[in-house]
């Protein structure tokens, strides 16, 4: 992230140079991460590549997962307006087998899972075609294989939207502010007019915190550094069969569901 | 030169006054969108393209008007051309000014808009697109603009265009190509997901950008007299001919590998349009029209009996123009959108922004088109060419 952080200063830099963008500039200081004290960079998560599994069975009432959602959507000041509900912004939620793993129901799908739902959120991919559509970066993906957003560069294209096989990705068709109940002060509102998504909590790793999904999950998400043999969640991977979406289309899910 | 378009019949200053009349109208539409965001407009999470970037892909295609004409005179030395090549490459200024008023007014942040130069991201095909198209634009004005005042000022063409007129060849493909690749090369919509897309765009394009071409000439020279020539229409509107052939051809190729092959993916959307699915099928009438409209637009151009009757030809080129434009303005882009990647099925429907800021565009473009005409026409009138 340093490195990026630098990066952001320079072009932030010769764009307040160049007259384009003396009030984006101020606002991104709210929200890019602060450098941090030694002490707070000791504390700071780090992995080759963050990965997530959902373990799908601890998910069974309806408040399983809406404490999940809940604990996402409440922090990251995702708007709610239940008016404009194809418009909608969501960065974790809940769909059922078929529309979450479309090509690998059959008609005799047991019933746990027929009935059941499933947690959806941006897979993080290893080769994201979000990234690669993008053309100014706003979306790219970090060290550490978060793919991240930079919500004061995104022009708005949505191309990035027609990029993703997930359907992780919201736009903000209008204005979010209003639609936010108690904002969190520490977490930015976006703009009208950009793309969003899960960003698998940067800001909370940066600070030696999991991710705010997984603290509120009980232990039905686990959260950890795919690169490394020893996590805890190659751990599980190693003793239970998990599944990813769509891999057929090669973008490598960090993602995976123990069904 | 330019004054000449300051010179005209009322007729031509009513014109000129309505489209600054539409102009002015979709601009008010266009600032409380600014204000509001796109949450104006029928777009959503589900279908986040709608008929703005639609109009984009079709209108690209559009400025294939000049390469139709181009390609013929320049290599094939069809003289029949030379008269209205002038109006084809000032056609194709008008499409691409289209074209990139629909992009940003889709745009979410437009003010942003120079992020694309500042961060140039070479692995983005919307990068290789603003190149290309920003390249087409101006080669365009170059070459028609210094022909035109080689021909005003009765001295031959400059020398140095030659090698411009050749490489805007090849740039025309370029603009069909890599809009196609835009859409083409993404995993999971199964609808754009087609190696012969970059195929269809540059049929569809090469019959409808004449087209629409032709019918304007025609306009034209009931307005002024300006007669692009007998035998100039009779080729291009063979060449429009073919080109909607192999158009409808390669729709075909798709039907038959998404239903043959019984895939669902490849199906669905199809059907969607066709049939409908799941119970839902706003487009289905649009479909069944652009079938009905091309296949009687190829019974009317096909047969050289009917294609050289004027009236014959006009109705046919009409119906191609409708057929092309709800294949490519209409279905194609939304279609990419359903079903969603979760199979689930959200409809569109632009919304009366979305129409009265596209006729903003359109005026826009119309505009810029009767100007540069204007003055070609002028000058051709002065030279005795018509
Ligand atoms: S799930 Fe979609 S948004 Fe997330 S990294 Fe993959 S392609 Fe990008
Ligand atoms: S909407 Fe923003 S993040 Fe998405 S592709 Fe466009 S600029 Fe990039």
């Amino acid at each position: 992230m340093g490195s990026n952080r630098r990066q952001f200063l320079r072009i932030a830099g010769v764009t307040t140079l160049l007259g384009l963008g003396g009030g984006i500039t101020l606002s991104a200081s709210s929200y890019q991460p602060e450098e941090h004290s030694a002490r707070e960079k000791e504390a700071r998560l780090h992995a080759g590549r963050w990965g997530m599994v959902i373990d799908t069975r601890k998910f069974q009432t309806e408040e399983d997962f809406h404490r999940v959602i809940e604990a996402c959507h409440s922090i990251h000041n995702v708007p709610r307006d239940e008016a404009k509900a194809k418009q909608e912004i969501k960065w974790i939620w809940a769909d059922h087998f078929e529309h979450v793993f479309p090509g690998k129901e059959n008609p005799f799908l047991a019933e746990r899972v027929e009935q059941n739902e499933f947690l959806l959120l941006c897979n993080h991919c290893k080769n994201p075609p979000c990234v690669r559509v993008c053309p100014t970066q706003a979306t790219y993906k970090r060290e550490d294989g978060i793919v991240q957003m930079d919500f004061h560069r995104c022009i708005g294209c949505r191309y990035c939207m027609a990029g993703c096989p997930f359907g992780s990705r919201s736009f903000n068709f209008c204005d979010p502010g209003p639609y936010v109940k108690d904002k969190n002060p520490d977490f930015p509102v976006r703009m009208r007019g950009v793309v969003e998504k899960c960003l698998f909590c940067y800001e909370r790793l940066e600070e030696g915190k999991q991710p705010a999904c997984v603290e509120a999950s009980n232990g039905g998400l686990i959260f950890g550094d795919l690169d490394d043999p020893d996590s805890h969640i190659r751990q599980v991977l190693r003793e239970k069969y998990t599944i990813r979406r769509k891999v057929d289309l090669g973008t490598e899910p960090s993602v995976f569901y123990i069904v | 030169m330019l004054e000449k378009a300051l010179d005209g019949s009322k007729t031509y200053w009513a014109w000129i006054i309505f489209l600054l009349a539409v102009m002015g109208v979709g601009s008010i539409f266009y600032i409380i969108q600014l204000q509001k965001g796109l949450m104006v407009t029928g777009m959503s999470r589900d279908v986040s393209w709608g008929f703005y970037i639609a109009q984009f892909t079709y209108f690209v295609g559009v400025a294939a008007s000049a390469v139709m004409l181009v390609l013929p005179l320049y290599l094939h030395n069809q003289k029949e051309f030379k008269k209205m090549v002038i109006l084809g490459e000032f056609m194709a200024v008008a499409a691409v000014v289209i074209c990139m008023g629909f992009i940003v007014v889709d745009l979410g942040q437009p003010q942003r808009m120079l992020n694309v130069m500042l961060y140039p991201t070479p692995n983005s095909m919307l990068f290789y697109d603003m190149i290309v198209l920003t390249g087409y634009l101006l080669l365009n004005i170059v070459i028609a603009w210094n022909n035109l005042h080689a021909e005003w000022q009765r001295r031959p063409h400059p020398r140095w265009l030659q090698p411009l007129i050749y490489l805007s060849i090849v740039w025309a493909v370029s603009i069909h190509t890599v809009t196609a690749f835009l859409i083409q090369g993404l995993p999971g919509r199964h609808l754009w997901l087609t190696a012969i897309m970059a195929s269809r765009f540059l049929a569809s394009a090469f019959c409808s950008g004449p087209a629409i071409l032709i019918i304007l000439a025609l306009i034209a020279k009931k307005f002024t007299r300006f007669d692009p020539g007998r035998e100039a229409i009779r080729i291009l509107s063979q060449i429009v001919t073919y080109a909607m052939i192999a158009n409808v051809f390669l729709f075909l190729c798709e039907l038959f590998t998404a239903y043959y092959s019984n895939i669902p993916g490849h199906e669905h959307i199809l059907t969607y349009f066709f049939l409908g699915l799941h119970g839902k099928g706003a487009l289905v009438g649009w479909a069944w029209v652009m079938a009905g409209a091309g296949i009687l637009s190829l019974v009317i151009l096909i047969p050289s009996r009917f294609r050289n009757n004027q009236d014959l030809l006009l109705a046919g080129l009409v119906l191609l123009i409708l057929a092309t434009w709800i294949d490519k303005g209409l279905l194609l882009i939304v279609g990419g959108f359903i079903p969603n990647p979760m199979g689930a099925i959200t409809q569109y429907a632009p919304t009366g922004y979305e129409i009265m800021i596209s006729a903003m565009i359109y005026a826009t473009g119309l505009l810029i088109l009767t100007i540069l005409w204007k003055v070609a026409i002028g000058v051709k009138k002065e030279i005795g060419e018509a």
